[in-house]
């Protein structure tokens, strides 16, 4: 049973190594060490803040994120922002009512306004519906060893640009190492926001902001839900043991008659 | 009822004389649960009690999920995050759903090559294995409903792929098609009956279990030796078995929680790994996905699927041989439903008198060599239909009917099997003798 103890360690441990750092083979998307990897990984509220922030000042512009509900801004294992700041959020957009049909600006039961460009994707989900890391041969070993890698793709995608351009059909494209000839614009730049809380804006950090964020409001739940695993675990794991040792009880009796028949030799 | 001599249960007290004469239920329960039960039964007899927990955590989670779903184009997808969202333990309930039916498919595989291994679909438990491949089929059924319903872009495109195949019946195939669909497209009408029939085929699978499990209570449970248990007396059979409960249900239970402690671990830490990425996008007429690919549970079959394209020779003489009837796309289907049909025949196709594959030494090379066809399919299947893909899915999907139809008959005629113990009762005093020999030091007595 220890042994089994130690097994469900190490797979966690290996599991939390998410982060590591590794070479070549998936591309051009970097394994980028956020803190909610692995098992034991959890949202850091800080950079969920600063992600919101990248969110609401640039990447709103364009983009929506229809599927979430303003109020969550101030839920526990998220941005967390307190009742105030999130009704403040909330009427910098307005809406149509339905009943009324003018326009007023938003309450925190309002959702997100969708995307303001038609060609812009909705990015409530982006960071579940893209993948950063696959194989080898197509075995899923790098996604279970890394994640999927959503996030990491989103923020290896905002950092990718080359600087090149391409105009095709007249449209202009720029040329991103992860994405191939993109639409967008590349929306980041050194100081492009101004952080609250005093962190330096540089590209690297506000991707990664922005892709933390997206993660979660992609899997909003994600905090409680490895709670609600570590609980399961936990209980189950006193479950095997007295199962186990109950199991052993019972058939000594019948294991004992049959050593007694067994020839010796 | 037939089966190994055992106790009965007797009505004592008149309130419980009374029930028995109008309603034998209390009997019916004891003689289920008291069943003899071969004592030497492996860790692989586990997933019978696996199985049944899914379908009961399937239909309770997603009973609660039904209540809070909309089956409708526009509304699906929004539904299920607001599940996700808004829903008091509905992410957990969802992701045990999601998770929950790939442990059911990961259960009913190893299940059914057990079955296969001990050789327990041979007489007289050949109507034990039939309902089982009923379950399996109805199995498939439901998940690809069920997968349907989030309508994601995997959902609407896996939809397409797999109701076109009815498209490729000769004649009939469209008409058909159309009348499955409820439209010329996966549509509202598609997405409508899928969540419905979703609903139904669990309870139809719940009554096939019930049947399942009479028909092996009456011939009793095979064994890893395949030896049968002795019925002459009740004292004879006390020897070969144990009674269900307690030896059994603790013993499963044990097994369950063990499994419960992964599935779990799955569940909290990484619920997504097997899922595909492409279902968190809406659903998409218009925007076709690059790669289109079935959950990991059906990728053996939809390798074999795929693998017949037209420069396949047996395709191109199935071609000739009909007037061109049969094309690739159909003569996949046919390998498709084929692959699945042997497997139903293999009581009849298996002619060795021996039993368990444990005294076969050359099924049991043949045996292993179909477990890695099957991984190689599943690998087959999630790779794009090109190049080598294409010919390795080929090679498997040959092995896999030359396995059932040529290899299995033919092994009865060639080979020599070993002999097996006598009784149930000498393999299982030989095997925890020997282990008591090699180990545990409690077991000296005076020697």
């Amino acid at each position: 049973m220890i042994r089994k103890l130690t097994l469900n360690a190490l797979t966690a441990l290996v599991l939390s190594t998410g982060a590591v750092q590794a070479a070549g083979e998936t591309g051009d998307v970097t394994d980028y060490a956020f803190p909610f990897e692995g098992p034991f990984g959890s949202y850091d509220r800080n950079q969920l803040q600063r992600g919101l922030q990248v969110f609401t000042e640039v990447c709103s512009a364009c983009h929506g994120l229809q599927y979430v509900p303003i109020r969550t801004l101030g839920d526990e294992g998220g941005p967390a922002l307190p009742a105030d700041q999130v009704r403040a959020y909330a009427e910098r957009f307005e809406i149509e009512d339905p009943e009324t049909g003018d326009f007023r600006p938003r309450v925190p039961t309002d959702h997100f306004p969708e995307s303001g460009l038609e060609t812009a994707p909705d990015l409530s989900l982006m960071a579940k519906s893209r993948v950063g890391f696959s194989g080898p041969y197509g075995l899923g070993i790098n996604q279970l060893f890394r994640g999927i890698g959503g996030p990491e793709y989103i923020a290896s995608l905002l950092t990718g640009y080359t600087g090149e351009e391409v105009e095709e059909a007249g449209t202009l494209y720029y040329e991103n190492e992860v994405f191939g000839l993109i639409a967008m614009a590349p929306p980041l730049w050194e100081g492009a926001v101004e952080y609250a809380d005093g962190t330096p804006a540089t590209e690297e950090q506000m991707a990664q902001d922005v892709a933390a964020f997206l993660m979660w409001t992609a899997e909003p739940k994600m905090n409680a839900r490895k709670q609600a695993g570590f609980t399961a675990v936990l209980f189950l794991t006193v479950l095997t043991v007295l199962l186990y040792l109950t199991n052993k009880r019972i058939w000594a009796p019948v294991k004992q008659r049959a050593k007694g028949k067994y020839p010796a030799e | 009822m037939a089966g190994i001599p055992h106790d009965h249960y007797e009505p004592k007290s008149g309130g419980e004389k009374w029930l028995h004469s109008r309603l034998p239920i209390v009997g019916l329960m004891y003689d289920t649960i008291m069943i003899p039960t071969p004592k030497n039964l492996n860790w692989m007899w586990i997933w019978g009690i696996v199985l049944t927990f899914c379908l009961v955590l399937q239909i309770v989670t997603g009973i609660v999920l039904a209540m809070h779903y909309t089956p409708h184009v526009d509304m699906a997808f929004a539904s299920v995050e607001h599940i996700m969202r808004n829903v008091n333990g509905g992410h957990m309930l969802r992701y045990l759903h999601q998770n929950g039916a790939m442990l059911f498919f990961a259960a009913v595989y190893l299940h059914i090559f057990r079955g296969l291994y001990y050789g327990s679909y041979k007489a007289p438990r050949e109507i034990t294995w039939i309902i089982g491949m009923l379950i399996y089929l109805l199995m498939m059924a439901t998940a690809f409903m069920g997968y349907v319903l989030p309508w994601g872009q995997m959902s609407f495109w896996g939809a397409t792929v797999i109701t076109g195949l009815f498209g490729a019946i000769p004649g009939i195939g469209e008409a058909l098609q159309t009348w499955l669909l409820g439209g010329p497209s996966v549509d509202n009408a598609t997405l409508n009956r899928f969540f419905s029939l979703h609903y139904l085929l669990p309870f139809v699978i719940a009554a096939l279990v019930a049947v399942h499990i009479w028909a092996f209570h009456t011939t009793g449970n095979n064994n890893p030796t395949g030896v049968e248990v002795r019925r002459t007396s009740k004292e004879e059979a006390a020897k070969d078995t144990l009674p269900f409960w307690p030896y059994f249900v603790i013993k499963d239970l044990f097994a369950l929680a063990l499994i419960m402690l992964v599935f779990f671990a799955i569940v909290g830490f990484m619920p997504n790994y097997l899922g595909h990425p492409d279902n968190y996008i809406e659903a998409n007429p218009l925007v076709t996905p690059s790669h289109i690919v079935p959950e990991w549970y059906f990728l053996p079959f939809y390798a074999i699927l795929r693998a017949f394209t037209s420069d396949v020779w047996v395709v191109q003489l199935a071609s000739f041989v009909t007037f061109g009837l049969v094309n690739a796309t159909f003569f996949g289907v046919l390998a498709m439903f084929a692959s699945i049909f042997v497997m139903a025949l293999v009581p009849w196709l298996d002619t060795s008198s021996v039993r368990s594959g444990r005294y076969r030494p050359m099924f049991k090379w043949w045996f292993w060599l179909l477990v890695v066809d099957f991984f190689v399919l599943m690998w087959a299947g999630a790779m794009p239909a090109e190049g080598i893909y294409t010919n390795i899915a080929l090679l498997g999907t040959a092995y896999w009917f030359a396995y059932f139809l040529i290899i299995l008959p033919l092994l009865g005629v060639i080979e020599k099997p070993q002999p097996a113990p006598a009784t149930i009762e000498e393999d299982f005093n030989a095997h925890v003798g020997k282990s008591a020999s090699a180990g545990a030091p409690q077991a000296t007595p005076a020697e």
